[in-house]
């Protein structure tokens, strides 16, 4: 598991840093590795652009070359952090998510509004044995997803929370 | 053909649509074919009889002189007979059932389709009566459930019969039917719905006509009968408390409508053009100007058309918005089924104080596109603002929140909300002051816009979930932005900048109080708790 100094701080006075409290759940630490291949996939697909650019002869393919070679660096540097920054809390009647670390955001679903849970695995998720669960709520804009869960972890997850939103069920 | 009477639509039997149904689902278009063979062989038989001269590429006339007139007029009239019948036949094999819990209909010829909704779970009924099915006292029946494509719609319904329906389904989707003994319905009407029920209950034999069963004047009685259905005012007087009905003059409307935003947008637009075509390229002129004025002026005839005559009053059901000229439409909401309601203002509007009422609603029912079903009130005044918030908040959140809210409105600052600390000028430029939000004990209140005035209401009951985020802007100022889910609708909740301590407890307590407010909210069946706190029919 990750180090509890990322995802329970001690105290956030003097940071401005939005921090929700509680005991938060951090996800395998495998799921770096899937993290660093999206990176390497998104930072090839940027490169390939500024390559065609340079190829073109456009004054400025070298520097946007330079750039996609930064941005990719700095994605691939980032992802452990990223990693430890996704979290997740099963509160008494709902579950609170959490991810990011630019653009930071804490969601909060009651367990009685969520209408389907689905477990996706990707394809490097699926050779570490990884899944990752999806919850769907009547507002399309809810879109929690926790990556990362090992496989067991999540089939157990799903079933807790499947028997919670039914013991739990509330109307729309 | 079977008559049911009016009330037996909910007695758990199959029931056919309106006989005309058939015509008025495209089998006018057979009839138009048969008129224009029909029309052609009179010409064919003037000719025989007067020897009129041929004019050469009348079909028939080819048809004649190459012998072929025999195969032609079978070819015509087999594909007539097997359209007629089988409109006939889907009319006959369509037919619905209400039962005490869910509503089913079955239709389809050769793929048999069986629909099947609870009726807990409506989230609303509309009905609407096309121009040409009014002509044969037909309307259309929708339920709206929540999903996507997921409505029940009769079509066509007796017109008379779709109120009493919509009212009988209402009343048993509420919960209240253990008190409705079949024997005495409408004294059970009477102990559902207070006081205004016998008005309800006597309105469909009043909207029948004054001859219901005398075979004489059947006939007359029929022409009367539509007559007075087409001319008979929007909203039947007797179902609702005039005091809880808002209408718009058409004058108002007109100019709401001119000054929208898309007027603003069109005189761009036109301002362009002009300069462009002053610059030489005056085929610009030709090519835009026309096609553009008819597609302005056809937006404006239909938001216009769509909004004359409109009406929302509190009926016994649930909020009712009905509207339209010619063709007509209405709208009822049962408590508890709107998940978000946003007072706005547009900037044009400010000078003539007029305000904007829409929703948000799981499954939009009805015709019309999704905004004239989400569009509570299209243009109104505070006054108007204040009656409509009355209707819509029974249910949602009591007398203390509609004051909030209209407080609020106008106010430059506080009124009893948080607002954005100073630091956020650097977002929120000339607003920062009114960006905010408040609560009361079962409603988040949301609000923002200076130049652009907003706000929100989303019952406690209804969010679906929570959201705080901070990106690097926001982190720099010491802010969060809060968002409240609700179902998917034209209304967007969130305030873009609170107090970071502030917002971040507002979030913890807000999650509580949903949990709280979900377990505890009892409207998809409104009216069965015996107490029933959501159960009276609203009144402002």
């Amino acid at each position: 598991m990750s180090t509890p100094d990322d995802l329970n701080p001690a105290d956030g006075s003097g940071s401005k840093r939005l921090l929700v409290g509680g005991e938060w759940q951090g996800v395998s630490p495998k799921y770096v590795g899937v993290e660093v291949v999206s990176s390497i996939i998104s930072g090839l697909v940027l490169c390939a652009v500024a390559v065609v650019f340079v190829v073109m002869g456009a004054w400025f393919g070298w520097i946007l070359l330079g750039v996609a070679v930064v941005i990719a660096a700095v994605m691939l540097v980032l992802a452990p952090r990223r990693v430890r920054s996704i979290g997740y809390q099963l509160r008494a009647d709902d579950l609170v998510f959490r991810r990011g670390i630019m653009f930071h955001r804490v969601v909060s679903v009651p367990y009685g509004r969520m209408q389907l849970i689905d477990i996706n695995r990707g394809p490097v998720a699926r050779a570490l044995g990884l899944a990752e669960l999806k919850f769907v709520t009547a507002a399309a804009s809810t879109g929690v997803s926790i990556p990362g869960l090992v496989d067991s972890d999540a089939n157990d997850l799903r079933d807790q929370l499947v028997g919670l939103a039914e013991t739990r069920r509330v109307g729309l | 053909m079977t008559q049911p009477a009016a009330g037996d639509l909910t007695d758990g039997q199959w029931h056919r649509l309106h006989p005309a149904t058939p015509l008025l689902r495209g089998g006018i278009i057979l009839v138009a074919i048969l008129g224009f063979v029909l029309a052609n062989f009179r010409e064919r038989l003037v000719d025989w009889v007067f020897g009129a001269p041929e004019l050469p590429g009348d079909p028939l006339q080819t048809a004649y002189e190459r012998g072929q007139l025999g195969w032609a007029v079978v070819v015509v009239v087999v594909a007539l007979i097997v359209g007629i019948v089988g409109f006939y036949a889907s009319w006959r094999m369509h037919s619905f059932r209400v039962g005490d819990d869910v509503v089913e209909v079955r239709s389809g010829i050769l793929f048999r389709t069986h629909r099947r909704a609870r009726l807990d779970r409506i989230q609303g009924i509309a009905i609407s009566r096309p121009l040409f099915a009014r002509l044969f006292g037909a309307a259309k029946f929708d339920i709206s459930v929540a999903g996507q494509d997921a409505k029940v719609q009769l079509a066509y319904l007796r017109s008379s019969d779709a109120d009493r329906l919509r009212h009988d389904v209402l009343v048993l989707a509420s919960g209240a039917r253990a008190e409705v003994s079949p024997a005495a319905p409408a004294a059970a009407l009477t102990a559902a719905d207070g006081a205004s029920a016998p008005d309800a209950a006597t309105a469909p034999d009043a909207a029948t006509g004054a001859h219901p069963d005398t075979a004489a004047a059947a006939s007359a009685g029929l022409v009367n009968q539509r007559v007075r259905e087409l001319l008979a005012p929007e909203l039947d007087p007797s179902i609702a408390p005039p005091e809880s009905v808002v209408r718009i003059p058409p004058a108002r409307l007109i100019a709401s409508l001119v000054l929208s935003g898309f007027t603003v947008v069109l005189v761009l637009v036109a301002a362009v053009v002009v300069v462009s075509s002053l610059l030489g390229r005056r085929e610009f002129f030709l090519f835009l100007i026309l096609p553009g004025a008819l597609a302005a002026i056809g937006y404006y005839f239909n938001r216009f058309t769509k909004s004359l005559r409109y009406s929302i009053a509190a009926t016994p059901d649930g909020v009712r918005v009905g509207f339209g000229l010619l063709s007509t439409s209405n709208d009822t909401l049962p408590p508890g089924r709107i998940h978000a309601i946003e007072v706005s203002q547009p900037l044009l509007w400010r000078p003539a104080r007029w305000w904007m009422i829409r929703i948000n609603r799981a499954g939009a029912a009805g015709e019309g596109s999704a905004q004239t079903s989400t569009t509570m009130l299209p243009v109104g005044t505070v006054d108007d603002v204040r009656k409509v918030l009355g209707l819509l908040l029974p249910g949602l959140a009591g007398e203390h929140t509609r004051e909030l809210v209209l407080a609020g409105l106008t106010a430059p600052s506080g009124a009893g909300f948080t607002d954005a600390p100073r630091r956020a000028w650097p977002l929120r430029p000339f607003s920062w002051r009114r960006t905010g939000f408040a609560e009361t004990d079962d409603a988040i209140l949301l609000r923002s816009g200076f130049v652009w005035r907003h706000l929100t209401v989303v019952p406690l009951a209804r969010v679906q979930s929570l959201r705080v985020s901070q990106g690097p802007v926001l982190r720099l100022l010491d802010l969060v932005e809060l968002a409240v889910h609700t179902v998917a609708g034209p209304v967007r909740a969130s305030v873009a900048a609170v107090d970071r301590a502030t917002g971040t407890r507002a979030f913890e307590r807000w999650s509580a109080e949903v949990v709280a407010a979900g377990s505890s909210d009892r409207s998809h069946r409104w009216a069965e708790a015996p107490d029933g706190a959501a159960t009276e029919s609203p009144q402002p």
